[in-house]
């Protein structure tokens, strides 16, 4: 055994820092194979003239480093020659601790709780029920804010506006109401149109618009419409799927991305209503979609993440915005979409109709899909009871979380990447860890099937709800 | 028969009679009456069509009737209804499943007491003589304290029967069972479970260790298949049940799930 270890450790190698955008950080360096990556990113720290604190995840050929260099290398066919890439990975410098524990569970809705969403900046919750109230919480104290009723069948889905001033909610007989988060007052007059319920509700981003009035709503009758809320008026219909569409994204582009039972996928210009194109591929309905910017478009409006945002002056922090926006994804943003013939396809929805991938291993139809805040993951939930994990970029199987004894119905991700939370039907949360790929808590309380989960931005808190009717809030 | 329309003809050159409208009318006015007094007089075979056809007939009225009611009232937005779904599982055929039904601690409480809640509290007492029947045996039959088992018995899976010098109680193989009929009380749903053991038998400890399925035992099914789980997000797989026919009379056993 000694004898290896000093081969190891007298053996060295020649290696080439590289970040995962390919640029090469420093000369060449002579590492010796024991190398861990503790001493990886004090060099990589000091190469690239930062902070020490600042973590690092390294690769090589696409494996992750856990330990030491030697770990991944094959070191029989090595040739000590070449020089080998590693390849490292930002990390957020911040990190999101884990939740642990029930903070407060708070009974409140009649019947069961179908959407859950934190506001971006944090400090609100809003929750949609089958008993026909969307209900606010103050997340600080942990108690109801405002109970606002007016929808007259279930509230199906919510969504924040980017500046956490607005919730729309969409109600099961087609008709959208928009709340002021403040007063808890309702704005404007309840928009109608939808011939059936409405399935998706989505904001314009806050670095295309700084006023925040424009959303779009997808219905089960097949068509998608944008309104505008100042006016209560639907300013657009867009009408090309043949069945009802399921998900919908604006994303950071001004495209509109639309998902549906067609089993299409369909872009949408949102400033004249033109069809772009059609992403054909999936053999059944499509459910899911999500976008790499997603995280980024929800804090847009807020000071976390490196954005700024000055409420005394909209227009300044919008332009912020945008700049910050296409400095984090200079190459476009990405598209994943998942569907009930088990398979997730990634797109680069804004460029070309053919896909990047397709990623198949599921075995049952995918609920959710999330990237990761970073956009290097994604993850899926399906109902096989398990989520699996993807590279965001070329649409690698990373690995499959398994530990669910039922459905997976939704999963999200912490700020930081770091970690994942799962809801499913057998009425537990699961946090899961990226770095380990293993699970890290598992959190029983709910008495039923979760059926909405919502990770805060700041991080701090899980919101769930379920069909137990009780909203519970999670804290480290 | 008659030639071309010729009824119409002369109703479209001269009209019809003056008092036309009236007599029919007074026609129509008198048919209920007629109507009565027919189904008053006629008898027998005739009465029995007669009825018959005119019970159709109101059917068809009333249909009818009905039909027109509804094309009336508008209608309206649709009702709001009990067990609201998220919009991924509207289009999807959920089965209603019931709640997590266990709390754990609940029953392991009363499985200590012995105490359920049971459809069934009170049983007809099973006496000795009519559960167990006397084996007679040795040379000249005088022996006779071997018994066979008269009613339906849950024998484990892995039971090998004794040598028959030493077998005292005889449970026959057709009296045999390992699966049995378990409604869901919320549900309203049967499902075919196997059986896990015998709980309890109210009659007497006896039974129970025997294994003895009569009306009113409680049993253990294994209900892993149903999916159901627990607050904890364990799947549960043995819940109690009460039988609740006679299984030897019916060969079959029904039991109702204790929730």
């Amino acid at each position: 055994m000694e004898v290896d270890d000093d081969k190891i450790t007298t053996k060295r190698i020649l290696t080439r820092f590289k970040s995962d955008d390919g640029e090469v950080a420093g000369d060449l360096l002579d590492l010796p194979l024991n190398v861990n990556t503790e001493h990886l990113s004090l060099i990589v720290n000091s190469l690239l003239q930062q902070d020490e604190g600042t973590p690092y995840l390294f690769y090589v050929n696409e494996t992750e480093i856990t330990k030491t260099l030697a770990d991944v290398l094959p070191l029989d066919t090595l040739n000590t020659e070449e020089v080998v890439d590693i390849v490292y990975q930002k990390q957020a410098v911040f990190q999101v601790r884990p939740v642990t524990r029930c903070t407060s569970s708070m009974p409140g809705h009649a019947e069961a709780v179908i959407s859950v969403k934190f506001s971006p900046n944090g400090r609100s919750l809003a929750s949609g029920s089958g008993d026909t109230t969307v209900r606010f919480w103050d997340v600080t104290t942990q108690t109801p804010l405002f109970k606002c009723e007016g929808h007259k069948h279930w509230v199906l889905c919510i969504a924040w506006s980017p500046d956490s001033k607005q919730l729309v909610s969409g109600c099961k007989n087609g008709v959208i109401h928009a709340w002021d988060s403040s007063t808890g007052k309702q704005i404007g007059q309840p928009m109608r149109g939808h011939k059936q319920w409405i399935t998706a509700l989505s904001w314009e981003p806050f670095h295309l618009n700084h006023q925040c009035r424009r959303f779009a709503s997808s219905g089960k009758d097949g068509a998608i419409r944008i309104w505008d809320v100042i006016l209560s008026q639907c300013v657009r219909v867009l009408t090309s799927h043949t069945r009802s569409v399921t998900c919908i994204r604006w994303g950071g582009s001004g495209l509109i991305y639309s998902a549906s039972q067609d089993r299409t996928i369909k872009v949408w210009r949102a400033s004249d209503g033109v069809m772009c194109r059609t992403l054909e591929g999936h053999a059944h309905w499509v459910n899911t979609l999500a976008l790499s910017t997603d995280y980024l478009m929800r804090v847009e409006a807020t000071s976390t993440g490196g954005f700024k945002y000055d409420p005394a002056n909209p227009e300044e922090s919008s332009k912020h915005a945008l700049a910050k926006y296409q400095a984090q994804c200079p190459e476009g943003e990405k598209l994943v979409s998942g569907s009930d013939d088990f398979t997730l396809f990634l797109w680069n929805p804004e460029k070309e109709k053919k896909s990047l991938a397709r990623m198949t291993g599921h075995q049952q139809l995918i609920n959710c899909v999330e990237f990761s805040p970073d956009g290097r993951i994604i993850a899926s939930a399906s109902f096989d009871k398990s989520i699996k994990l993807w590279d965001g970029r070329i649409g690698k199987f990373i690995t499959t979380l398994r530990g669910h004894v039922q459905a997976v119905y939704m999963v999200a991700w912490s700020s930081d990447s770091r970690l994942l939370v799962s809801g499913s039907a057998d009425s537990t949360l699961k946090v899961w860890n990226m770095k380990t790929k293993k699970i890290e808590q598992d959190l029983p309380g709910h008495g039923d099937e979760v059926y909405a989960v919502d990770w805060a931005p700041d991080g701090e808190k899980v919101a769930s709800g379920g069909k137990d009717k009780v909203l519970r809030l999670w804290q480290n | 028969m008659p030639q071309n329309e010729y009824i119409e003809r002369h109703r479209k050159l001269y009209g019809r009679r003056l008092d036309y409208e009236e007599r029919k009318r007074k026609r129509e006015a008198r048919e209920p009456h007629k109507r009565a007094e027919k189904a008053r007089s006629v008898r027998k075979i005739k009465a029995k069509l007669y009825n018959k056809q005119r019970r159709n007939e109101k059917i068809q009225m009333k249909k009818k009737i009905k039909a027109h009611e509804e094309k009336l009232t508008k209608q309206k937005h649709e009702k709001k209804e009990e067990g609201a779904l998220p919009v991924y599982l509207l289009d999807r055929d959920v089965q209603s499943r019931a709640k997590v039904l266990s709390n754990m601690i609940k029953q392991k409480r009363k499985e200590k007491a012995g105490k359920w809640e049971v459809p069934i509290p009170k049983v007809r007492t099973q006496a000795d003589a009519e559960v167990f029947k006397i084996v007679r045996s040795g040379k000249t039959k005088r022996k006779a304290w071997k018994r066979m088992i008269t009613k339906v018995c849950f024998v484990g899976e892995n039971f090998t029967r004794k040598p028959p010098k030493f077998e005292r109680f005889i449970r026959p193989m057709a009296l045999r069972f390992n699966k049995a009929h378990v409604t869901h009380p919320e549900l309203k749903a049967t499902f075919y479970l196997p059986i896990i053991g015998v709980k309890k038998n109210p009659n007497s400890p006896m039974y129970t260790n025997l294994g003895v399925i009569t009306k009113g035992t409680v049993i253990e099914v294994n209900i892993s298949e149903l999916g159901l789980v627990t607050q904890a997000g364990k799947v549960v797989w043995g819940k109690y049940a009460q039988v609740t026919n006679n299984p030897e009379n019916d060969g079959c056993i029904n039991a109702v799930l204790l929730v």
